[in-house]
């Protein structure tokens, strides 16, 4: 026994050398509490001439919003405050502060969408919408009219974002319930279900009428897939398009130690930005996107092993970013507030990262993407940073805010949405 | 150089559970009596195991801080379900879970694979770890503790 203590000693001496977290990122860790028990807001770092300010607090679980034309609010939160689940802001004296608020709709959930007369919003299983009148003020906040009902909620990836086209139609995001699709979710060793049969009703993207009541999956149109999960989501008008930013799978290195480094799985796959044409296949869970090797790859679920190229039968991503940085938000720039660099371009919202551990996290950040003629061209920048309020997080629960829903005021400002705090930031521009 | 190397050992392996201060006295120790494992309690070589295991399965979703992820991987802090009952603790290691149950008030979605892999020794280990870090304090889970339950499943 005593041999044996000894000998484990030693392994332990050997391997707690080579383990993590190292001492560096324990103090990291101990600098990110004091960080975290300050009750300074942390100052949100934009570019030069650019401006940020709090215009409401305390919302909930602040998801995606969206802004009238005459710029009052509406939140959408993960989790009903108070029996509502989306809350109406309103700036009544102009003095950029929100302060009226009034909530409504029991449910929680994260899409919100606005035209055409009606304000769209999602549960994890259904769309409601409801009539607004000439202020875009919802009429009957106790009266939606349900248009979607039945969609998959499992836990996993549940949230549904939606899209409304130009042509009376709405798009909703069904994110897989898995991460890579095999046999038993997240277990090493279980092998990929071949064909991924989940993918007829979820990993996709579907097309329903605006204004037809009580749709179920099989009404709407089967219009991409392939896609993991998506939370961030855009009609990009000069393309006539749908653009959506996938949440790339994990765990590539807890699941196939002997292929990928911890450094590797911190980095890949992709986040991904796709433009949607209808009947498009982005690969999951077969492939993901590698931003190094700038390739398709095979899955290791689905016989790759980090190098063998992906079918060319799946599409490319229309630009790609560095992995687990969870897109949240995507919104086309179309005001003409801010500079010309940016009109036509895509803010997106990245949430933060989880399973960059024991590497440090990434993201809890906005980048700017720069756009020409409808695609992505030049190197995209990181716009507006510091909603963790520290220099680096170790652990995502030590977040002060996480961004993840954007919209456009009719100034052309840009809002953002936390859902730690529900704090919502206003970035403007003047010279 | 073998007394450095036990004392970063002893920092980087047992920092968030023993303070600094326990690294110099382990160091005392050390030099008192050079290569003498067995004066380290089992619980101390529990821990110290417990925190490999835990940084080899667990921390990529539970957190170094054992913080978890908000809606997606349960902290491991102050919860019931690592306070509570050993026996549906070590369940939760041998069979995973998949409940969406809320923890603290906190639904998370993301499911925990089974980890029957790990020996009775390791699962021990590391729910003694476990329980005795990131502001835990509940007594170690024994070897038998873990035998019994594996032989339920059974």
């Amino acid at each position: 026994m005593f041999k044996k203590r000894t000998s484990l000693y030693a392994t332990l001496l050997i391997s707690a050398l080579a383990s993590v977290p190292t001492n560096q990122a324990v103090a990291q860790m101990a600098k990110d509490k004091i960080a975290d028990n300050a009750v300074a807001e942390p100052v949100i770092k934009v570019p030069a001439n650019f401006k940020t300010t709090i215009v409401a607090d305390g919302l909930g679980k602040a998801r995606h919003l969206t802004v009238t034309d005459r710029g009052d609010v509406y939140v959408r939160l993960a989790k009903p405050v108070g029996g509502g689940g989306t809350v109406f802001l309103r700036d009544t004296d102009g003095d950029g502060k929100m302060d009226e608020q009034k909530s409504f709709g029991d449910f929680g959930g994260t899409g919100i969408a606005l035209g055409d007369g009606y304000l769209y919003t999602t549960s994890s299983t259904e769309i409601f919408r409801y009539k607004l009148n000439g202020n875009q003020e919802v009429i009957d906040p106790n009266k939606p009219e349900r248009i979607v009902t039945g969609l998959t909620d499992k836990g996993t990836h549940a949230s549904k974002s939606v899209v409304l086209d130009k042509s009376g139609n709405i798009y909703v995001g069904i994110g897989a319930p898995s991460n890579a699709c095999q046999v038993k979710d997240r277990t090493k060793g279980s092998p990929g279900m071949m064909p991924c049969a989940m993918l007829d009703s979820v990993g996709g993207i579907w097309q329903f009428k605006t204004n037809q009541p009580d749709q179920i999956l099989k009404d709407g149109v089967h219009y991409a897939t392939g896609i993991r999960n998506m939370v961030g989501m855009d009609w990009n008008g000069q393309t006539n398009s749908l653009f959506i930013m996938q949440h790339g799978r994990d765990q590539l290195n807890t699941l196939f130690p002997d292929m990928y480094t911890d450094q590797q799985s911190a980095v890949l796959p992709a986040e991904a930005m796709y433009e949607l044409k209808k009947g498009a296949n982005a690969g999951w869970p077969y492939t993901y996107y590698d931003q190094i090797q700038k390739k398709k790859i095979v899955a290791p679920e689905y016989g790759g092993d980090g190098k063998k190229e992906g079918s060319s039968e799946y599409i490319d991503p229309a630009a790609a970013y560095p992995g687990h940085l969870a897109p949240n938000g995507l919104l086309f720039y179309t005001g003409s507030q801010f500079p010309e660099k940016y009109r036509n371009g895509a803010f997106i919202a990245f949430h933060g990262s989880w399973n960059r551990a024991p590497e440090p996290q990434a993201g809890y950040f906005v980048v700017f993407q720069p756009f020409k003629n409808g695609k992505p061209s030049g190197d995209w920048e990181v716009f507006a940073d510091n909603f963790a309020g520290m220099e680096t997080v170790m652990s995502p629960g030590s977040a002060m805010h996480r961004p993840c829903g954007l919209a456009q005021g009719p100034d052309g400002s840009l809002y953002v949405a936390d859902d730690v705090k529900g704090t919502l930031y206003k970035i403007s521009y003047s010279k | 150089m073998n007394r450095v190397l036990r004392c970063s050992f002893v920092a980087g392996v047992m920092v968030s559970v023993f303070s600094f201060q326990s690294c110099a006295q382990t160091k005392n120790a050390t030099q008192k009596s050079t290569s003498d494992a067995a004066k380290v309690s089992p619980t101390e070589v529990s821990m110290a195991a417990g925190k490999l295991v835990y940084n080899q399965n667990c921390l990529v979703c539970h957190q170094a801080d054992g913080g978890g992820v908000p809606h997606l991987n349960p902290p491991l802090s102050q919860t019931d379900y690592v306070l509570g009952e050993k026996a549906r603790l070590i369940g939760v290691v041998l069979n995973g879970l998949d409940a969406h149950e809320p923890i603290n008030d906190e639904v998370y979605s993301n499911v925990m694979p089974a980890h029957n892999f790990l020996t009775d020794q390791q699962i021990a280990d590391v729910l003694t770890f476990v329980r005795n870090s990131f502001e835990n304090k509940a007594s170690a889970v024994s070897v038998a503790e873990v035998k019994a339950e594996r032989a339920k499943k059974k």
